[in-house]
C-alpha cells in the first residue's frame, strides 16, 4: 500500500500556495475587520450616534464620506460602529459550534456503537432544515434578541461541525496511539481531548472560520428583515434594509453594508479554506 | 423486493418527522408572546362572536394535546385555518401566492444548471490555469456573499444606475413576468451557481486524474467528448446528493429573495406573516416547507438508488 502510494503520489505536482494574493488581500481585509470591531468605537470620525434632522438621507458630500441616513447620522461612522455587533455574535456561535459538535462527532467517532448513531441521526435530522428559514420563523415568533439567536443559530449550524469532526477523528481513532492510550489505562475523556483532539485541531480550527461565516450570513439575514437586532443600533444587515427604500438617494446606505458583508465573508472564507487546504488531515468519506 | 421495503421504510419516517414537526409547529401558538387567543385575536376588533370563534375552532378550553389533535386532523384536511391580518383561509392565500415562487424558482435553476455545470467542467480540466484561478475565486466571493445583498447589488447597478431591468414586483403577462423575474433570479443563482461549480470543478478534477480517463486519451479519446459518458456519470451521485442539498438551501434563499424584490410570493408570505405575527399563516406555510424539504430528501435517496446499483444492495432490509 505505502509502495503503492508513493508511486502513485510522485508524479503529481506538488501543492503550490492557492491564489497568493487573493490569500493576502484575505488577511488584510480581516485583520481591517478586525481592528474595527475592537478599536471601532475610537476610530469614527463622528458620533454615530448624532442625529441632524436637516440632513435626512443626502448623499456623499462634506463632511460626510457616504452621506447620511434617515436619522441624519453619518453612514460611515455608522458602518464602523456596526462592525463589532456583526462580529461578535457569529464569533460566539462559531465557539459554540466547534465546542458541541466539535465535542459530539469526537464522541461518536471514538465511541461508535448506539452513540455515534445517535449523534448522527441528529445531525442528519438538523442538516437536512433550511437552516435560515428556521432561525427566522422561531426568532420572528417569540421575538428573540441577539443572544437567543446566537443559541438558534448555534443549534442549526453544529451538524456541519459534527460531520466533519467526526469523519476527521474516525481515522484517528483506529491510530495506534489511541489503542496505546487505552492500554495505558487512560480514561475515555482523557483519550478524547488530550490525544485525538490535538491530532483533528486543524481541521476544526480552520472549519471555525465557515462556521463564522455561515454565522456572519444568518445574522444580517435576519437583521435586515427586522429580528434579531434593536431597533436603532448601528447594524449591517439593518442598514441595508433602510438604505434600499433610499437607493436612488444615498446608493451608500445600502452598498456600503453590502460591500462590507460580503468582504468579510469572502476573506473569511478564504481563510478558512487555504487553512483547511494547508492543514487538513485527509477524511474518510462517510 | 429490497427497494420497495427501502421506500416503504422511508415513508414511515417521513410520516414521523413530519408529525414531530407538527407537534413544533403547532407550539409556535403558544410560544408567540402573549395568551394564545391574543395572538389569534391579533389587530382584529375583538367582538365576543370572533372570541366564541377562536375558542371553539382551537379548543381553547381543553389541554394541549388535545388542541395539537384537532389542529392536526384540520391541517390533515388541509385547513389550518384564517389569516388574523385578512380573515382569508391560509390555504388559498398559499395556493395564490405559490406561481410566482414557483417561477423564481425554476429560472434560477435554469441560470444554475446552464452556467454553472459548463463552467464548472471548464474550470476542472484547466487545473491551476488563469481561468481556473478566476473561477474559483470568483465562486468563493459567490459562495459567501448573503444573497440579499447580491440582490441590493443588482438593483442597484441594473435599477438605478442603468435603469434597464425592473426592481420590484412580478410583472404581467408571460414577457414582463420573465423580465420581472429577471434580477431576482440572478441574485438567488449566484449562491447555487457558486456552489455547483465548485462540485463540478472537483468532480472533474478528480475524474480526470483516473486512470481509465488516461487510457482513454492514450487511444486518442477527445478530452471533451471523453468527460460526459466518463466524468458525468461517475459524478452524478455526489451531484444528486449535493443537489438535495442546494435545493433545501434555495428555500431560505428565495425567502429573502422574494422579500428585497417585494414578488408577492410564498416566501415574502411567509417574512410578512412572521412580522405581522401572523401565527396560522406561519404554521400553514411552515407544514408546506416540511413536506416539501421531507420529500426532496426522498427523492435524493430514490435517485441515488437509481444512479448507484451498490447503494440497491447495501440497503439492510
Amino acid at each position: 500500500m505505502t509502495a503503492e502510494s508513493t508511486l502513485l503520489s510522485a508524479p503529481t505536482r506538488t501543492r503550490r500556495r492557492r491564489l497568493p494574493v487573493l490569500t493576502t488581500l484575505a488577511f488584510v481585509v480581516r485583520f481591517i475587520v478586525a481592528v474595527l470591531a475592537v478599536f471601532g468605537q475610537w476610530l469614527t470620525p463622528q458620533d454615530p450616534t448624532a442625529q441632524n434632522p436637516l440632513l435626512s438621507v443626502s448623499p456623499p458630500g462634506e463632511g460626510h464620506l457616504l452621506g447620511t441616513d434617515q436619522l441624519g447620522r453619518d453612514v460611515f461612522s455608522l458602518l464602523i460602529a456596526a462592525t463589532r455587533s456583526a462580529v461578535v455574535g457569529p464569533i460566539c456561535v462559531a465557539i459554540g459550534c466547534v465546542l458541541i459538535g466539535g465535542t459530539l462527532g469526537m464522541l461518536g467517532a471514538y465511541f461508535g456503537g448506539s452513540t455515534d448513531v445517535v449523534v448522527n441521526r441528529f445531525a442528519d435530522l438538523v442538516y437536512a432544515l433550511p437552516a435560515l428559514l428556521v432561525a427566522i420563523v422561531v426568532i420572528g415568533v417569540v421575538d428573540g434578541g441577539y443572544w437567543l439567536t446566537a443559541a438558534i443559530l448555534i443549534f442549526l449550524s453544529t451538524p456541519y461541525q459534527i460531520r466533519v469532526c467526526r469523519s476527521v477523528a474516525m481515522v484517528q481513532v483506529r491510530l495506534p496511539y489511541v489503542d496505546a492510550a487505552r492500554t495505558l489505562g487512560l480514561s475515555s475523556g482523557r483519550t478524547i481531548f488530550r490525544h485525538v483532539l490535538p491530532n483533528i485541531l486543524p481541521t476544526v480550527l480552520a472549519t471555525l472560520l465557515l462556521d463564522f461565516v455561515a454565522a456572519l450570513i444568518g445574522y444580517s439575514a435576519l437583521a435586515y428583515l427586522g429580528l434579531g437586532v434593536q431597533a436603532g443600533q448601528p447594524d449591517w444587515g439593518a442598514m441595508l434594509a433602510e438604505g434600499q427604500t433610499f437607493i436612488a438617494v444615498n446608493p451608500w446606505l445600502s452598498l456600503a453594508p453590502a460591500i462590507m458583508l460580503i468582504a468579510t465573508a469572502s476573506s473569511v472564507t478564504l481563510v478558512g479554506d487555504w487553512l483547511y487546504d494547508r492543514l487538513s488531515t485527509p477524511a474518510v468519506s462517510r | 423486493m429490497q427497494v420497495v421495503t427501502f421506500v416503504a421504510k422511508r415513508l414511515v419516517a417521513m410520516v414521523a418527522v413530519l408529525l414531530a414537526v407538527s407537534l413544533l409547529v403547532f407550539s409556535l401558538l403558544a410560544l408567540s408572546p402573549g395568551s394564545i387567543l391574543a395572538t389569534l385575536v391579533g389587530t382584529q376588533p375583538t367582538t365576543p362572536e370572533l372570541i366564541q370563534s377562536i375558542e371553539e375552532r382551537y379548543h381553547l378550553n381543553d389541554p394541549f394535546l388535545v388542541q395539537y389533535w384537532h389542529w392536526l386532523v384540520n391541517a390533515l384536511h388541509g385547513d389550518f385555518g384564517q389569516s388574523i391580518q385578512s380573515g382569508e383561509a391560509v390555504t388559498t392565500m398559499v395556493v395564490d401566492r405559490l406561481p410566482v415562487t414557483l417561477g423564481l424558482a425554476a429560472y434560477a435553476l435554469l441560470i444554475v444548471l446552464i452556467v454553472g455545470i459548463p463552467a464548472g467542467m471548464a474550470a476542472g480540466m484547466r487545473r491551476g490555469r488563469p481561468f481556473d484561478r478566476g473561477v474559483t475565486a470568483v465562486t468563493i466571493i459567490g459562495m459567501s456573499a448573503p444573497v440579499f445583498t447580491v440582490g441590493i447589488l443588482l438593483i442597484y447597478l441594473f435599477g438605478v444606475r442603468f435603469e434597464v431591468l425592473p426592481v420590484y414586483g412580478a410583472g404581467e403577462g408571460f414577457a414582463g413576468r420573465i423580465e420581472h423575474l429577471t434580477l431576482p433570479a440572478l441574485a438567488l443563482a449566484t449562491g447555487l451557481t457558486a456552489q455547483i461549480v465548485r462540485q463540478t470543478r472537483a468532480a472533474t478534477l478528480n475524474v480526470m486524474e483516473q486512470d481509465y480517463v488516461t487510457f482513454a486519451r492514450a487511444r486518442g479519446l477527445n478530452r471533451y467528448r471523453l468527460l460526459i459518458p466518463y466524468a458525468l456519470r461517475n459524478t452524478a451521485l455526489p451531484m444528486v446528493t449535493a443537489a438535495g442539498l442546494m435545493l433545501i438551501g434555495a428555500i431560505s434563499g428565495t425567502v429573502i429573495i422574494e422579500t428585497v424584490f417585494s414578488l408577492k410570493g410564498v416566501g415574502s408570505l411567509m417574512i410578512e406573516s412572521v412580522q405581522a405575527k401572523d401565527i396560522p399563516v406561519v404554521q400553514g406555510l411552515a407544514i408546506f416547507i416540511a413536506v416539501l424539504v421531507v420529500l426532496v430528501n426522498l427523492l435524493v435517496d430514490l435517485l441515488s438508488m437509481v444512479i448507484d446499483p451498490r447503494i440497491r444492495q447495501s440497503v439492510k432490509v
